[in-house]
């Protein structure tokens, strides 16, 4: 036993760390401004870079720095109304979902846990059918992703008690509770529709809704998801240490005086927050939540302080890529979002699957 | 420091959840300075009790020194970031316990001798008066297991209160100064060694035989032999112990 070297560097932030998250930072967040520009700039119809910016600029800018604008109604329209609202839902929505990933991983303690794997991600979607079906949804536009929510924290609430005992969740018992949920909430989601189907205007908006994807997303999209992401996100940013030590086990947690059944409760509710607003505007996109916080964590570790907003960030830049590769790589058709996520996410969701049985761990 | 002994699902698991507030008795209450344990505030339960779970599987590549960091939870507000006060308590427990070298490594890539180092530092991070560990030697190779038990000791001698449960008694016997001795959740015997593990006693509880040899060291070593197991016909198992 050595005597206490006072010498040491600040223990748990070691300046190999350090440098890696501002080389991280430093990469992702040109990634990120470039990403934007670009979904904003390509799509079917051409449109220069310099009337991209000067719309943006046009729009975000006071009227008195703005120089004179030549841009036609038709840019404007295209750029305005249509690319930049699409652009920033695929990034909130992708930001919400990593985010919600990062904290069921925690909370499950398995870095399997995703949101529209294990259930809350079909609970929003009966949330949603919901708040259509009784029409709550034409009576105020903040019914969809508070049903949706309300849906996702249901779900998770039914997978907790299925999946969890004595603060463990065996991997298999997740998944098989987050399927068996996943079904069932799903079949009440397909029934309320085949019960209504007779109502045509009301089951085509649910069958639009439900099919998800990011076409045709407005301004009024961004404002059901955005404030609700931004809220969850600070909100699990707050509780990152209660994070961190629930990782550990529920009794560790606890012994090092985490109140874990409060801590549990608020986790799960803002889980069901963040996937409640994702669904809400773009459907279930899966494996955003598996794939983002699983890549993130390979660089910068599991440490949630650090994990979190790097997730949230790059999951938003990874949707808004993949929607841009979606609707760019077979034109005129747009492939369906999801596809693209579970194409690049599956593979590495089987990966680990098999990994974990064969004992070796996140 | 005190060694908590008994055969399996005798109870002494049970008791140092109890101790460390982790579990609210049914009956009864547990006391600290006269004073229940489930009236103190979670985290200044934690603050006095620090609680060394056996087997943590850890399945999340968290560094040494962000494990250590954990062990400072209960000192800090939601809002208020690391001290000096917590870096100082993190060195000098990583120093003490002869892992700063690890700081840097992720807690899964470490053996099982320095990861129970690893878990017993950031009990100290607490700065706890009690350590609880719950079988601290299990999985260990003797060398490792000595070298967590010397540990333990000489937190004890700095004025903590220390509680180990543990199945070999042989190996803590030199370390503790006090027996607790569980049957089935019932309190058998308590003391010194000589008070605790008599002959008869062992064989009533655990049913060996055991055998004392005496050492130069002044503790004795115990050597254990089945009890002659009368079998049936059928292969079953007479009840062994009431053999005399």
């Amino acid at each position: 036993m050595s005597a206490v070297a006072q010498s040491n560097p600040v223990a748990n932030v070691s300046p190999r760390s350090r440098l890696r998250l501002s080389l991280f930072y430093g990469f992702l967040l040109p990634i990120v401004l470039l990403s934007l520009l670009a979904a904003v700039a390509i799509g079917s119809t051409h449109i220069s870079w310099s009337t991209i910016l000067q719309v943006i600029e046009f729009k975000i800018l006071p009227q008195a720095w703005t120089s004179s604008v030549h841009v036609t109604k038709a840019e404007e329209v295209i750029v305005w109304l249509i690319r930049v609202p699409r652009v920033i839902v695929a990034f909130f929505v992708g930001a919400g979902l990593a985010a919600a990933g990062v904290v069921l991983q925690a909370l499950f303690r398995n870095p399997l846990a995703e949101p529209t794997l294990i259930g809350p991600g079909e609970g929003a979607v009966l949330g949603g059918v919901i708040s259509f079906v009784t029409g709550w949804s034409a009576t105020s536009v903040l019914s969809l992703p508070l049903m949706a929510m309300l849906g996702a924290l249901l779900a998770l609430l039914i997978v907790y008690a299925m999946a969890t005992r004595g603060g463990v969740t065996p991997v298999a018992t997740l998944l098989l509770a987050g399927v068996a949920t996943s079904a069932l909430l799903g079949a009440l989601a397909s029934l309320l529709l085949s019960v209504n189907i007779v109502n045509w205007q009301i089951a085509q908006e649910i069958v639009f809704w439900m099919m998800g994807g990011l076409d045709a997303r407005t301004w009024t999209h961004v404002w059901l998801c955005a404030p609700f992401v931004v809220l969850g996100i600070a909100a699990s940013l707050l509780q990152t240490r209660d994070l961190d030590l629930l990782q550990l086990g529920e009794e560790t947690a606890a012994s090092f005086g985490v109140d874990v059944e409060s801590s549990k409760r608020l986790l799960t509710l803002t889980a069901a927050i963040l996937t409640g607003a994702a669904v809400a505007v773009a459907g279930l996109i899966g494996f955003v939540g598996l794939l983002v916080p699983h890549a993130v964590r390979l660089i910068l570790g599991p440490s949630n302080r650090t994990l979190l907003p790097a997730s949230a960030l790059t999951g938003g830049t990874f949707l808004v890529l993949c929607d841009l590769l979606a609707r760019t790589i077979h034109p005129p058709t747009e492939i369906r979002l999801g596809i693209v996520t579970a194409l690049c996410g599956g593979p590495l969701f089987i990966y680990l699957l098999l990994r974990q049985y064969r004992g070796v761990a996140n | 420091m005190t060694a908590l002994i008994g055969p399996n699902g005798s109870g002494k698991s049970t008791l140092l959840r109890l101790l460390a507030g982790l579990w609210r008795p049914e009956n009864g209450e547990m006391l600290i300075d006269g004073k229940a344990i489930h009236s103190f505030a979670r985290k200044e339960m934690a603050r006095r009790v620090a609680f060394v779970p056996q087997e943590t599987q850890i399945d999340f590549a968290f560094t040494v020194g962000e494990i250590l960091a954990m062990g400072r939870y209960a000192h800090r507000g939601r809002f208020s970031p690391q001290t000096q006060v917590d870096h100082a308590a993190i060195n000098s427990a990583a120093a003490y316990c002869d892992i700063t070298h690890l700081i840097g490594r992720a807690i899964n890539t470490l053996s099982g001798g320095e990861r129970q180092r690893v878990l017993i530092a950031r009990s100290l991070v607490v700065e706890p008066e009690f350590i609880l560990l719950d079988e601290p030697t299990a999985n260990l190779d003797i060398h490792h297991a000595l070298d967590v038990l010397q540990l333990c000791e000489s937190l004890s001698r700095q004025g903590k209160t220390v509680i180990v449960a543990t199945h070999d008694f042989n190996l803590v016997l030199r370390y503790v100064t006090r027996l607790i001795l569980l049957q089935g959740g019932l309190l058998i015997a308590e003391g010194r060694q000589e008070e605790v593990l008599g002959r008869q006693t062992i064989q009533e509880v655990f049913h060996v035989e055991a055998e004392m040899i005496p050492m130069k060291t002044g503790q004795p070593v115990y050597v254990f032999y089945p009890v002659p197991v009368a079998r049936t016909q059928n292969g079953s198992v007479a009840e062994p112990g009431n053999m005399d």
